[in-house]
């Protein structure tokens, strides 16, 4: 529960420093997946901890060092919101100035992750999906458990009237929502990482309320693999098409015969599978957990 | 010259508090959480560079000249889904650890390890 606050007040410390899009992330992630996943890793590993007396002075001590250097270190840095700060001086500017006619697209965020940098959101996504491929191993559970009964230890949510009301109008919103933010990451705020978040959300929600069979029902984890992977290969496949064109990997500029529009089509497509990726490993990590602490539960 | 820095201050107080608690923690997940606070701390760090006074968020807009450095907020942006899906890498290991050895308390791990 405080893990959520803290992501949601970390969220409006971004949108107080304009930072829409990363605001927009951590909401989704802060405040909605991560206390979701420590709840039930909680369930797993135990709630309560042992009061063990050790002595944390040193530490203290340590921290206390540590933090008082870094300040000293600081009054060197550029004033906050300075304009002539170093950040500011050398590709940010062309950034700045350049991609809306460069790019044709409104929202720069979306332009450096998807076009300039986007070597780099590949990598990204390489790790997401490298993550879940390593949560899935970790905890996919032996075959006996491969069918976990309809009465679980996730179900539990399952008496409560008025969530389940609220949530059956809530979730399609939400679903429809992470939609909109994906298509429209080049205008607004929102691209495939918020919007995969979103969705892969709405999703755990639903499988919090309803009981996890129900939700891997709806959504089959084998197409989440499928899909996962998918994401990867388009995102990396746009590369190659790029290739194949006569420039370099990931770049857009002769996928149609205007160079803004084969970029359009180039940082649309990226998205397309950054989004995929990102739900579908979200998703698919939760029902790793789920799935293990119910099979846990069982055994018990 | 004080006021002008409190961002660093801020996140500094933030990381510290997130290295204490993972020092001093011996709960694994604990630990985990302190990684957390002291990850985000790193992401307000580079969002506040990447702040300028007065400007408005990274998206063209009419009337406005002046944005904020969108670079950070582009790095920060995939940091936070990539950390939120390591953490649940991070977060399986525990759970694991507690399977193979009943306990995520590091001082008995280490003596259970230690008698094997």
């Amino acid at each position: 529960m405080l893990a959520g606050i803290y992501g949601l007040l970390s969220a409006s410390f971004f949108v107080s420093m304009d930072a829409v899009d990363v605001a927009f992330t951590e909401a989704a992630v802060g405040a909605g997946v991560f206390p979701l996943l420590m709840l039930t890793a909680l369930t797993v590993a135990g709630r309560y901890e042992q009061t063990v007396h050790r002595r944390p002075r040193a530490a203290f001590f340590l921290v206390l060092v540590t933090g008082a250097l870094m300040i000293v270190g600081t009054l060197d840095m550029p004033a906050f919101g300075s304009l002539d700060a170093p950040a500011h001086t050398h590709v940010a500017a062309r950034y700045i100035e350049l991609s809306p006619t460069e790019i044709g697209i409104p929202n720069m965020v979306t332009s450096v992750l998807a076009d300039y940098r986007a070597f780099d959101t590949l990598g990204e996504v390489v790790v997401v999906f490298t993550a879940v491929v390593g949560v899935l191993i970790m905890l996919t559970p032996g075959e006996q458990r491969q069918q976990p009964s309809p009465a679980n230890a996730v179900e539990t949510m399952r008496s409560h009237m008025i969530l389940r009301v609220v949530s059956k109008m809530l979730i399609p919103l939400m679903l429809l929502f992470a939609l909109y933010v994906q298509f429209h990451g080049e205008y607004g705020p929102g691209g495939g990482f918020q919007a995969g978040v979103i969705f892969a959300a709405a999703i755990i929600l639903y499988a919090m309320l309803f009981g996890l069979v129900k939700a891997q029902a709806a959504i089959k984890p084998s197409i989440l693999r499928l899909l996962a992977a998918f994401g990867v290969l388009l995102y990396g496949g746009v590369g190659v098409v790029s290739f194949l064109t006569g420039v370099n990997y990931l770049d857009y500029s002769r996928l149609a015969t205007d160079p803004v529009v084969g970029r359009h089509i180039g940082i649309f497509s990226i998205e397309l599978g950054v989004g995929i990726t990102v739900a579908a490993a979200m998703i698919l990590i939760f029902y790793a957990f789920a799935g293990y602490a119910t099979g846990r539960a069982e055994a018990e | 010259m004080l006021p002008e820095l409190y961002n660093y201050w801020v996140v500094i107080v933030l990381m510290m508090i997130g290295f204490y608690i993972v020092i001093v923690q011996g709960n694994l997940i604990k630990k985990l959480i302190g990684l957390n606070i002291f990850q985000t701390s790193v992401f307000i760090f580079y969002i506040s560079v990447g702040k300028v006074e007065g400007g408005s968020a990274p998206i063209l807009a009419e009337g406005v000249s002046v944005y904020s450095n969108p670079l950070p907020h582009v790095l920060i942006l995939t940091a936070i889904v990539v950390g939120i899906a390591t953490m649940a890498l991070a977060l399986a290991l525990v759970v694991r650890i507690k399977n193979a050895y009943g306990t995520v308390e590091e001082e008995e791990l280490q003596e259970r390890d230690l008698r094997c």
